[in-house]
């Protein structure tokens, strides 16, 4: 499983950004070799569309599950349902190695 | 002579003001037009017992996808500044509501895969009322884009009015909308309260007009309320204040009935006098 966390540092402690088209960061972690690579997203500048544009940074990467807080807005789902990625939310207190076990443990719910 | 009148704050009597002060000149028999330019939540017309005369479609130019040539190397997604578009490995997304028909994509595209297509995105309204005409801008429902339609509605008045005193009631806040509704005014006058929140909104819309470099009065409505840091920052900034109108239930109880205020209220009616006169000095 390919997974993307959004994420608002580089590494399992830290914490997951609770925004999907705003968030810091992605972080990549490929369960199959237990690779990790953390991804800077630049939305800062963007006045609209930026959730679109991180859901199109997400797809390229073509993960399985995507695990973040609120959730993603309107546009954004538009664009990540055209794939068969699924997008686990509520996970915005946690860390990232705490929502990737909650994950695990199915205690996150799915967005879709 | 264009004159906007706007206010960094919402709800501070812009549109009463504008239909008031219109109604008033075209009684006293200047050549006057009002502009409904707030396109998102147009309502001055709910004031004017008018007969619409015309309703022209707006549109706004956006690209639409034709995949036969395409080979999807993204160059429209990445040279779109207001990330209208998402380019998928198998699909162009367009979302047209974002697009500013800026052209990029369509005149970059190596392959001319993205012919410009018209799009409707509101209506321009003309009414005639007593002695004057109001021009409505209406964004349709799930439009985005008010600047096109602000343009557009301006353009509208420009060619049909080239001699009248030319009124815009513009959107609140400092944003785009508000610098489309101005740039072209010689004068902007700007309704606020003697609030704190009155203050921090006329604060910001004044700095937003010394930007565009617009001469600038301040009418203060609802007079009588809150404190007196309206006026002394007006003084502070050297911008006339135009009119001081009375805090007055009889004058929300006009409105709420859709009436004209200045023609039941005496001290209103001063006040319209005021910026009528003011107006008429600066041209």
């Amino acid at each position: 499983m390919k997974i993307i966390f959004t994420a608002k540092g580089d590494n399992w402690e830290s914490k997951i950004d609770e925004r999907f088209g705003r968030a810091e960061m992605f972080v990549l972690f490929d369960e199959a070799d237990d690779s990790f690579k953390a991804i800077k997203i630049e939305t800062e500048h963007m006045e609209h569309g930026a959730g679109l544009q991180t859901a199109q940074k997400a797809l390229e990467l073509s993960p399985d599950v995507i695990i973040t807080g609120n959730g993603a807005g309107n546009k954004a789902l538009d664009i990540l349902k055209r794939s068969s990625v699924k997008m686990y939310i509520g996970a915005g207190e946690m860390s990232l190695k705490e929502a990737y076990e909650a994950y695990k443990n199915e205690k996150l719910n799915l967005q879709f | 002579m264009r004159v906007t009148i706007a206010s960094g704050k919402g709800g501070t009597g812009k549109t009463t003001l504008s239909v008031n002060l219109a109604a008033y000149l075209a009684k006293h028999k200047k050549d006057v037009v009002l502009a409904d330019l707030d396109v998102e939540e147009p309502n001055s017309q709910l004031f004017i017992i008018g007969e619409e005369k015309s309703c022209t479609t707006a549109n706004k130019m956006v690209p639409h996808w034709d995949k036969s040539e395409c080979t999807y190397c993204g160059e429209c997604a990445d040279i779109c500044n207001f990330n209208a578009i998402v380019a998928l490995s198998d699909e162009i997304i367009i979302y047209p509501q974002l697009c500013h028909s800026c052209y990029a994509c369509s005149e970059l595209c190596p392959t001319n895969s993205l012919p410009m297509q018209s799009e409707r995105i509101g209506e321009i309204k003309l009414f005639e009322s007593k002695g004057f005409d109001l021009i409505e801008g209406r964004l349709d429902l799930g439009q985005e884009m008010a600047v096109g339609l602000i343009a557009q509605t301006i353009d509208f008045i420009d060619k049909g009015y080239e001699d009248s005193l030319k009124l815009f009631d513009a959107p609140p806040g400092t944003s785009c909308p508000v610098i489309e509704a101005t740039k072209k005014s010689d004068l902007v006058l700007l309704v606020t309260e003697p609030t704190p929140f009155g203050l921090n909104d006329l604060t910001l819309a004044v700095e937003t007009m010394k930007v565009l470099g617009k001469k600038m009065g301040v009418i203060i409505n609802r007079y009588g309320i809150g404190d007196d840091a309206v006026e002394a920052y007006c003084k502070a900034e050297h911008i006339p204040i135009v009119a001081k109108i009375k805090n007055d239930k009889a004058v929300a109880e006009c409105y709420a009935r859709g009436e004209l205020v200045y023609e039941q209220i005496e001290h209103f009616k001063a006040s319209i006098e005021q910026i009528a006169n003011f107006i008429e000095d600066y041209r």
